[in-house]
C-alpha cells in the first residue's frame, strides 16, 4: 500500500477508530460507570480531530472539537454518562463518517447533533474548558492559568530522527504554535552534522519557540500529539519578568511521556502493530494465480508419473507440496473472524431496541470463528434482514412479555461455530415465534403445497425463505416475517449455504445458517457418469457403496439400506439424461448436508482431486445441479455437483414416495 | 490487429466498422473486431446437463471457465459435428451492462474485413428464416450478404429466467 493519497489514508484509519469509538460507546452503554471506556472514546476522539485536521478535512476536526468538549467534561467527571449521552454520540459517530465521506453535504447537520451533546452535559465550551484547566493542573501550580490571560510560553522540542520519513512536517507542527498565539521560533543547528554526514531524511535540527498565548499546557501539547513517540519535549511557563526563579513544570513530564504514550498504544488492539493492510483485490489476485498454480501442478503431475523419469518425480512432489503449502497459506489470509461482521450488529440492535421500545439483550459468541472474506462481507446484509426481523416481529413488546410470564427483557443471540467443513451461524430470539399456521395457509394459497396435506411444522418453516413467498401481501399476512427473507435466501444460494429455521410458538425463533468454510479451492471427488466427469466436494462425502443388483432391479423402489437407515438415491445418468449405454457395476457416493443423506449413482469413482472452484456464468445462472465448474489436470473443464440442490431434490423424492406408501397403505 | 485497422482507417466520411466475418450454416456473419479476444481451435468441450443446446458446453480459455453459444441453434441451423474448420470465437459481450467472456462456435472463420457502413440495411421483415430481433442488420461485402447478429438480445434471451420463446431442443 501506497501512500500516495494520504487522505484515502486517512479514511481508511478514521474507519477503524470510529469502530473503535462505537464499540466502547456501545459498550459504556452497558456499564455507564467504567472510565476506562469514557478514555477510550475520548482518545479516539482525540484521534480524528488531530488527523482529520493533519490531512485537511476541517469540518470533521471543527465538529469532532466540539464532540471532544463535551466528552472531556465526562471524562473530567464535570457531567455523567447517561444512556442519552451514549446515543447522541452515536448519532455523532454517524455524522462524523458522513462528514469523512462527503465534508461539504454533511457539514450543517452536525449543528443539533451537537447542541444535543452540549445540553446533555451541561454546558459545553468554555465551561469546559476551564473545567479541564482546572482539575487538570490541580496538581501543579505552574499551569494554572485562567482563559484570557496571556502567558509566556518557552517551548523546547526535537523530532525523533527518523520523523521526517514517518511523514511528520516541522513547518506545520510551527504553523500549529503560531495558531496559539505570537511566536518566535529559533532553530538550533548544534545537532547538525557535517555536510558529508548529512542524510536527508533525518531532522537534525531542534526549535526553540517562545510562545505568548492564553492557551494551556494541554493545547500546546496536543499540537505534539502525533510526534510525541520518542520526540523530546520541554514546555515551560515563562514567569513574570517580575517574579523570580525560573521554574520547569516540565521535568516529570519529559520522563512520564514516553509511558503514557506506549500506554495508550496497549490499550488499544494490540496486534495491530503487526499487522498489514492490503488491498482486497490483491488477495483476490493472489488466490486467483495460486488457483492456476495449483491446475498447473496436477498438470505437471499427471505428466511426471507418465514420464517415469525419477528425478523429474522428485521435483515434481517437491512442487506438490510447496504450492499445497502455498494455497494453505493463501486461504489463510483471506480468512477473518467473523467478530468484525458482528460488532456491526450490536449498534442495530441498539437502535431498534430504543425505536421499538423493547428492551433486548444481544449476545454474541464465537466472534473468532475464521470465514472467507467475502463470504463475511456478503453475509453483512442477510444478517440484518434475520436481526430486524427478530428485533421486529420475533420479540413482543415488554408488556406482553410480562403477560406471558417471560422475563421483561428479551435476548437476541448471535452466534458462529466451526461444524466439520462448515460454518454454523445461528440468530435466536426468545420470542413469539412464527405463526405456523399462517404459514400454512399461505403456502396453501400459493400452491407451494396441497390443501389439507400433512406438512410437519418444521418444513413450513422453511418455507418462509421460499422465493416469491415473500412479497408485501404476505408480509401483512405473515406479521413482517419474510421481509428480506428473499435476500437471505438469494445470497445462501449464491454461497452455496443452507438456512434451516426451527420455531417454537411462545419460546422464540432459530435461524441458521450454514455455509462452506472457502468459496475457492476444496477438495473434490471425481466421479464418471457416461462419458462426462463431475466433482463432488470431498466434504460432503460420506461413504461409497456398490449399488447391489437388486436393489438396481427393482426400479421402483429408489432408496438403500445403509446399517438400517434408508437413504434415498438419485441416478445421476436419469438427472442428466446421459445417452451412453448403460454400465455394469454403478457405484453410489453417499453424500449428506447437516443429517440428511442421499446417494448419487454414478458409473465410476475416479478418485480424489483439488478443486478451484470457477463460478458458472450468468448464463448458466438458471441450472441448480452445479455449484460450480473446475479445471482438470488435462485442462479440460468439469462441473461441480450442487450437493445441497442434489439432497434437497432426493428429500423431495423421499417425501413424495413416502406419501405415496401412506396413501396405498390407507 | 491495430495496425490493420491504423493501415486501412477510414476517410472521415464514409463509415466503416472493421469486423470479423465467420461462416454458420453456409451464412456468413460479422462480428464487431473489438469484441473478438481471440480465436481457437477446437478443444474439449464440457457439456452442461439439462442446459439449453444454445448454451450446451463450457470451455477452457486460458483457465477461465467459459461458456459455449452456439448460434446455429438460435438460426435454426443444422448442426454438424465439428470438423478440421471449426473454430471458436472469444468474445467479449454485455449482458445486464456486465462484461463478459463467451466462446462462439463458428463452422469456420474467414477474415477481419472493413464494413462500409453504408451498405448496411435493417433486418427485413418479411422473407427471413430468423427472428427479426436477433438480426442487427445486413451489410454487404464482395456481392456477398453479411448477417450482423444482435448479440445482445441473443445473450438476454436464455441465461436469464426469462425463457426464449422459441422452441429449443435441450441437451
Amino acid at each position: 500500500m501506497t501512500l500516495d493519497d494520504p487522505a484515502e489514508t486517512f479514511r481508511q484509519e478514521a474507519q477503524d477508530v470510529l469502530e473503535q469509538l462505537e464499540r466502547a460507546l456501545l459498550d459504556l452503554d452497558a456499564a455507564l460507570d467504567d472510565k476506562d471506556l469514557i478514555d477510550c472514546a475520548f482518545r479516539a476522539l482525540h484521534t480524528i480531530k488531530g488527523s482529520g485536521a493533519m490531512f485537511g478535512f476541517i469540518e470533521v476536526a471543527e465538529f469532532v472539537h466540539e464532540f471532544e468538549t463535551a466528552f472531556d467534561r465526562v471524562r473530567r467527571g464535570a457531567a455523567a454518562p447517561t444512556v442519552g449521552l451514549v446515543r447522541v454520540a452515536l448519532a455523532a459517530k454517524d455524522h462524523i463518517a458522513n462528514l469523512i465521506a462527503e465534508p461539504n453535504v454533511h457539514a450543517p447537520a452536525g449543528l443539533p447533533i451537537l447542541a444535543r451533546l452540549r445540553d446533555i452535559v451541561g454546558n459545553g465550551g468554555e465551561d469546559a474548558e476551564q473545567a479541564q484547566t482546572a482539575s487538570g493542573t490541580s496538581k501543579n501550580d505552574a499551569t494554572t492559568h485562567v482563559k484570557g490571560v496571556e502567558v509566556e510560553w518557552r517551548i523546547r522540542f526535537r523530532l525523533p530522527e527518523d520523523a521526517l520519513s514517518l511523514g511528520a512536517n516541522p513547518v506545520l507542527l510551527l504553523d500549529e504554535l503560531r495558531a496559539l498565539g505570537e511566536c518566535n521560533v529559533r532553530a538550533d543547528t548544534a545537532g547538525l552534522p557535517r555536510i558529508d554526514d548529512i542524510d536527508p531524511e533525518v531532522c537534525y535540527l531542534s526549535w526553540d519557540v517562545s510562545l505568548r498565548s492564553d492557551c494551556s499546557v494541554n493545547d500546546i501539547e496536543d499540537v505534539f500529539l502525533f510526534v510525541q513517540d520518542g520526540m523530546k519535549l520541554q514546555i515551560e511557563a515563562v514567569p513574570d519578568p517580575r517574579s523570580e526563579a525560573p521554574f520547569a513544570i516540565d521535568a516529570p513530564r519529559e520522563v512520564a511521556r514516553p509511558q503514557t504514550a506506549k500506554a495508550e498504544k496497549e490499550s488499544g488492539p494490540a496486534r495491530e502493530s503487526m499487522s498489514l493492510r492490503v488491498p482486497a483485490e490483491r488477495l483476490d489476485e493472489l488466490l486467483d494465480r495460486v488457483g492456476e498454480l495449483v491446475i498447473a501442478q496436477a498438470r505437471l503431475s499427471q505428466i511426471a508419473v507418465e514420464s517415469r523419469n525419477p528425478s523429474l518425480l522428485a521435483v515434481n512432489e517437491e512442487i506438490e507440496r510447496l504450492s499445497a503449502g502455498l494455497r494453505d497459506t493463501t486461504m489463510g489470509i483471506r480468512m477473518v473472524p467473523i467478530g468484525t461482521l458482528f460488532s456491526r450488529f450490536r449498534r442495530l440492535v441498539h437502535d431498534l431496541s430504543s425505536q421499538l421500545g423493547k428492551d433486548v439483550d444481544f449476545i454474541t459468541s464465537g466472534e473468532q470463528t475464521e470465514l472467507d472474506k467475502t463470504v463475511i462481507e456478503s453475509l453483512a446484509d442477510p444478517l440484518v434482514h434475520i436481526i430486524r426481523n427478530a428485533m421486529d416481529h420475533g420479540q413482543e413488546p415488554p408488556e406482553i412479555r410480562m403477560a406471558a410470564h417471560k422475563s421483561r427483557r428479551g435476548t437476541v443471540r448471535l452466534s458462529a461455530v466451526h461444524e466439520g467443513a462448515e460454518v454454523a451461524i445461528t440468530i435466536s430470539d426468545d420470542g413469539a415465534g412464527l405463526d405456523t399456521e399462517r404459514i400454512r395457509r399461505k403456502a396453501e394459497d400459493s400452491g407451494l403445497i396441497t390443501p389439507g396435506a400433512t406438512t410437519s411444522e418444521h418444513q413450513l418453516h422453511q418455507f418462509i425463505f421460499h422465493p416469491g413467498f415473500s412479497t408485501a401481501e404476505q408480509v401483512s399476512a405473515l406479521s413482517g416475517r419474510g421481509v428480506g427473507m428473499d435476500v437471505v435466501h438469494r445470497t445462501m444460494e449464491a454461497l452455496r449455504g443452507r438456512i434451516d429455521v426451527i420455531s417454537q410458538r411462545g419460546q422464540g425463533t432459530t435461524v441458521t445458517l450454514r455455509l462452506p468454510l472457502t468459496l475457492a479451492i476444496i477438495e473434490g471427488m471425481l466421479v464418471r457418469v457416461g462419458q462426462s466427469r463431475y466433482s463432488i466436494p470431498l466434504s460432503a462425502v460420506e461413504e461409497c457403496v456398490e449399488l447391489s443388483q437388486a436393489t438396481d432391479g427393482s426400479r421402483g423402489r429408489n432408496f438403500l439400506n445403509i446399517r438400517e437407515k434408508l437413504v434415498p438415491f438419485l441416478r445421476l445418468r436419469e438427472l442428466f439424461a446421459t445417452k451412453a449405454p448403460d454400465e455394469q457395476h454403478p457405484k453410489v457416493v453417499i453424500v449428506s448436508t447437516g443429517d440428511q443423506r442421499v446417494g448419487l449413482v454414478v458409473d465410476q469413482i475416479l478418485g480424489n482431486n483439488q478443486t478451484v472452484i470457477k463460478s458458472l456464468s450468468r448464463l448458466h445462472s438458471d441450472i441448480e445441479t452445479f455449484a460450480g465448474a473446475t479445471i482438470m489436470a488435462d485442462g479440460t473443464v468439469a462441473l461441480i455437483l450442487d450437493v445441497a440442490h442434489l439432497v434437497r431434490r432426493g428429500q423431495r423424492f423421499e417425501s413424495r414416495l413416502r406419501k405415496e406408501q401412506e396413501e396405498r397403505a390407507a | 490487429m491495430t495496425k490493420i485497422a491504423r493501415d486501412i482507417a477510414a476517410p472521415p466520411s464514409g463509415e466503416t466498422m472493421l469486423a470479423l466475418t465467420l461462416e454458420l450454416g453456409g451464412e456468413i456473419f460479422a462480428i464487431e473486431a473489438s469484441r473478438v479476444r481471440e480465436i481457437l481451435d477446437m478443444v474439449p468441450i464440457t457439456e452442461v446437463p439439462n442446459a439449453p443446446a444454445f448454451l450446451g458446453g463450457l470451455i477452457n480459455v486460458r483457465g477461465r471457465v467459459v461458456p459455449l453459444a452456439d448460434l446455429r441453434v438460435k438460426f435454426c441451423m443444422e448442426r454438424p459435428p465439428p470438423d478440421a474448420d471449426t473454430r471458436i470465437v472469444v468474445i467479449e459481450i454485455a449482458l445486464d451492462g456486465e462484461p463478459m467472456i463467451v466462446g462462439l462456435l463458428a463452422d469456420r472463420v474467414h477474415t477481419v474485413a472493413d464494413i462500409a457502413l453504408s451498405t448496411l440495411e435493417d433486418a427485413p421483415s418479411v422473407g427471413m428464416r430468423w427472428r427479426q430481433d436477433y438480426v442487427q442488420g445486413i451489410a454487404r461485402l464482395n456481392e456477398q450478404f453479411i448477417i450482423l447478429p444482435e448479440l445482445g438480445r441473443i445473450f438476454s434471451n436464455d441465461g436469464a429466467k426469462g425463457a426464449s420463446p422459441d422452441v429449443e431442443e435441450r441437451t
